[in-house]
């Protein structure tokens, strides 16, 4: 599938696009098909979303999961510092990066 | 250090309400982000993996006591309560708000700093030695005619969209502990019939295609040294490829074009530039050297160390380097401890080197480009205090320039344009040598990890150096041997085929156990590399 | 909005040049050129007597060339019009000021507002250029 991300213009926050708008949670991610673009044009044009991009992903274990390590450490936090992460609690997400 | 008079200080407070309304118009969609783009890298602000990251400069990394703790502030009023001290003296932070950067841009310009021109295709930090003003060999302190530049190149007209980036080192002794040969312009301060001047090399740099800078003038006098670089700035800018990013440096430029004919181009502009009356007046260096003089030693102290404490001895004999002046010694603070993250600081950390710096030397400590801090000017009678403090904190590694003190760009974990993670290396390999008598056997050894070709973590010029590559999806570690960055530069060759990342912490190993089973008496690891040569060092890793 | 602006007050005239640099390699009565990015302008200065305005194009405004062009041009004399055009933006007019540029026909309309604003931003220079703004360093020292 494809997805697509992108960061808060204002926050610089790490965005995925939901389907009706953005969240902070690659959870929330839907797949964009081939629309990616035209979306992404759209919202960067409103400002609502900045430096948007397409990517690949696959729902893993029920969940989405970026192709690439780059976006999944991108969907968590850096892989060394878990204290930082989206899920701080979780003591296997440094797994689902990698 | 020096201080800002008014005219810098209505510059930089201009500077800030300058970006504070380029921001409001990006937000309010008077400006895209391609117009915004490079207006916001001259302020040092990036759209990073995570988020916005700021960029503050430290020029020729020396700062006070009170803009360190302005840093600390900034972590934690704006980011998460650290920073990272980066391979150019700069500190950057990763967690950064466009809606925070004026008011942070306000927040450093209140302690004479700012993040002027720390990115852009435009002159960056001027870098300088670490030990500039307390070294022994020196001509003269390097760092009077580093802020000289820094002012000329700060918003400089003409220069302010080059083909690329634009990276200037200034040192001023034959030892070069600034990398000064790899970089876009380095000068060395030297004296020519007893007056000090300039000798200039031009083209030099990391990155896909290292290069080393070849001297393009062995002789520039200080009245003269801005009007020399204009003209080697100009010839640049007219002439440096703009088709291709990967090709645009300069030293591409003075390659293709060959170094005679880039020099004789220079000569020409020179010649005319140099009667133009854009070169300041020596009263001007002077009134800057001014802000450089000695601090006010004590005369007549004790060259005594109590070395009783084992733990406290070896940080003296790893950490501690002679000072020109009796009772006195220059301390190095490693910001690689066993386990953390090369060159990353708390804010808790930054606010104790803060108070070191104050309570003692004189209020001054300087960022390396190997991610390290010095603190300049400590008496030998306060060492052990310092070391107290430093050991309480996390700052007592004893590693400096051993294969504890890894130079690593942030990697992957942190940065867009990486191709692997460079952290989780750095962090394996300081585990696997982490016993301090194995680390002393090994002596001298500069180990240099970059996570992409870009080569921020310098690894064309490590004694081992490892480069990170995406193959097919997956994280790869080529590994090169016999670079150096000091002034027997030289750049590092790869071994041959990629290892991952359980398999370059052994290929390092390995690497180690052949220097060990090989090395004459005196040599460091790049020394019996130099004599053997790399095909032991292929025999043992492919075996 | 504005399509043009200048800092001269001899301005009457807002022609576009057609003519390139290249007229000046033979024989040309012309009084007004137009210089592509990565043209030497020091083809000019042989007829730097004769020209009124030179207009130098920056086709993206991160191609920097213009501003030595311009330089160049008034370090060697050059009193007439020198204007930029293309992809000029508010935010390097300042720069371009400073570098010589005297008139300004960019692509797209400026704000007159962000332009004032851009102007009068910085009260100090730190280095001598092409226009008349002395350095900080000659304040510093009379």
């Amino acid at each position: 599938m494809n997805i697509l991300t992108a960061n808060d213009l204002a926050t610089g926050d790490v965005i995925w696009w939901t389907g009706n708008g953005w969240s902070r949670h690659v959870e929330d991610a839907v797949d964009v098909g081939e629309k990616g673009t035209e979306i992404a044009q759209a919202e960067v044009a409103a400002r609502r979303a900045n430096e948007a991009y397409v990517l690949e992903a696959a729902i893993v274990d029920g969940t989405v999961r970026p192709a690439h390590i780059k976006e999944r450490i991108r969907a968590l936090g850096p892989t060394v510092r878990l204290d930082l992460s989206l899920k701080p609690a979780d003591p296997g997400i440094g797994n689902w990066v990698i | 250090m020096y201080a800002y008079d008014q005219y810098d200080q209505a510059i930089v407070d201009a500077r800030v309400a300058e970006f504070r309304d380029q921001t409001a118009r990006r937000l309010a969609g008077q400006l895209t982000e391609a117009q915004f783009r490079p207006l916001r890298l001259m302020n040092g602000l990036y759209l990073q993996l995570h988020a916005y990251m700021l960029r503050v400069a430290v020029p020729y990394g020396t700062l006070s006591g009170r803009q360190m703790r302005m840093l600390a502030h900034i972590a934690r009023k704006y980011d998460r309560d650290y920073g990272h001290f980066t391979t150019r003296q700069n500190i950057q932070y990763n967690w950064i708000k466009l809606s925070d950067a004026p008011d942070i841009l306000a927040d450093l310009a209140s302690v004479e700093m700012h993040a002027i021109q720390t990115s852009g295709n435009c002159i960056r930090n001027i870098s300088s030695d670490q030990y500039a003003g307390v070294a022994a060999d020196e001509v003269a302190d390097p760092r009077p005619l580093a802020e000289l530049l820094r002012q000329w190149s700060s918003f400089h007209p003409e220069f302010s969209y080059l083909p690329r980036k634009f990276k200037i080192a200034v040192i001023a002794t034959r030892e070069d502990r600034a990398a000064m040969r790899l970089h876009d312009i380095g000068i060395e301060l030297v004296k020519k019939d007893g007056v000090i001047g300039a000798r200039v090399f031009v083209g030099g740099g990391m990155g896909r295609t290292p290069m080393i800078a070849p001297e393009i003038r062995d002789f520039v006098p200080f009245e003269e040294v801005v009007s020399y670089l204009e003209a080697c700035l100009r010839v640049y800018n007219r002439h440096g490829r703009r088709d291709n990013k990967y090709k645009a440096r300069i030293k591409i430029l003075v390659h293709e074009m060959g170094k005679e004919e880039y020099t004789r181009q220079v000569e020409e502009e020179f010649l005319q530039m140099k009667a133009l009356g854009i070169d300041p007046p020596i009263a001007e260096l002077e009134r800057i050297a001014a802000h450089f003089a000695p601090p006010a030693y004590k005369q007549g102290l004790s060259d005594e160390i109590d070395r009783s404490d084992p733990d406290f001895a070896l940080w003296v004999d790893t950490q501690v380097k002679p000072h020109k002046q009796p009772g006195y010694a220059i301390v190095n603070i490693s910001l690689k401890p066993v386990g953390g993250i090369p060159g990353d600081a708390s804010s808790a950390q930054i606010d104790l080197i803060a108070d070191l710096a104050e309570r003692y030397s004189f209020d001054e400590l300087r960022v390396t480009h190997a991610q390290n801090i010095v603190l300049a000017h400590v008496k030998k009678a306060d060492l052990h205090a310092v070391w107290t403090a430093l050991d309480e904190a996390g700052l007592g590694a004893a590693n400096l320039d051993l294969i504890g003190d890894i130079i690593a760009c942030p990697g992957l974990d942190y940065c867009s344009l990486a191709n692997a993670r460079s952290i989780p290396v750095a962090q394996k390999i300081q585990a696997r040598f982490a016993d301090a008598g194995r680390q002393k056997d090994l002596g001298e050894l500069k180990l240099k990890i970059s996570g992409c070709i870009n080569a921020c973590g310098h690894h064309h010029a490590g004694n081992i150096g490892i480069l990170g590559v995406d193959r097919k999806g997956v994280e790869n570690y080529q590994l090169l041997l016999g670079g150096s960055g000091a002034d027997d530069v030289a750049l590092g060759q790869i071994t041959g085929p990629g290892f991952d990342e359980d398999g370059i912490v052994d290929a390092v190993e390995k690497a180690t156990q052949v220097y060990l089973d090989n090395r004459e008496a005196g040599e460091r690891f790049v020394d019996t590399y130099r004599r053997i040569g790399m095909k032991p060092f292929k025999d043992v890793l492919y075996a | 909005m504005l399509e043009f602006f200048t800092l001269r007050e001899d301005q009457t005239a807002t022609e576009a040049p057609t003519v390139t640099i290249e007229a000046f390699d033979g024989q040309t009565n012309a009084t007004v050129v137009r210089i592509e990015a990565g043209e030497d302008a020091r083809a000019l200065l042989p007829h730097l007597d004769r020209l009124r305005l030179i207009e130098v194009n920056f086709p993206v405004f991160g191609d920097g060339r213009g501003y030595s062009a311009a330089r160049i041009l008034r370090e060697a004399g050059y009193a007439g019009e020198l204007r930029a055009t293309g992809d000029v933006l508010v935010d390097q007019i300042g720069a371009m000021v400073r570098c010589g540029f005297d008139s300004f026909a960019p692509d797209q309309p400026l704000d007159p507002i962000a332009l004032k604003a851009a102007l009068s931003r910085f009260p100090h220079r730190y280095q001598k250029a092409a226009d008349a703004a002395q350095p900080v360093w000659a304040l510093r020292h009379g």
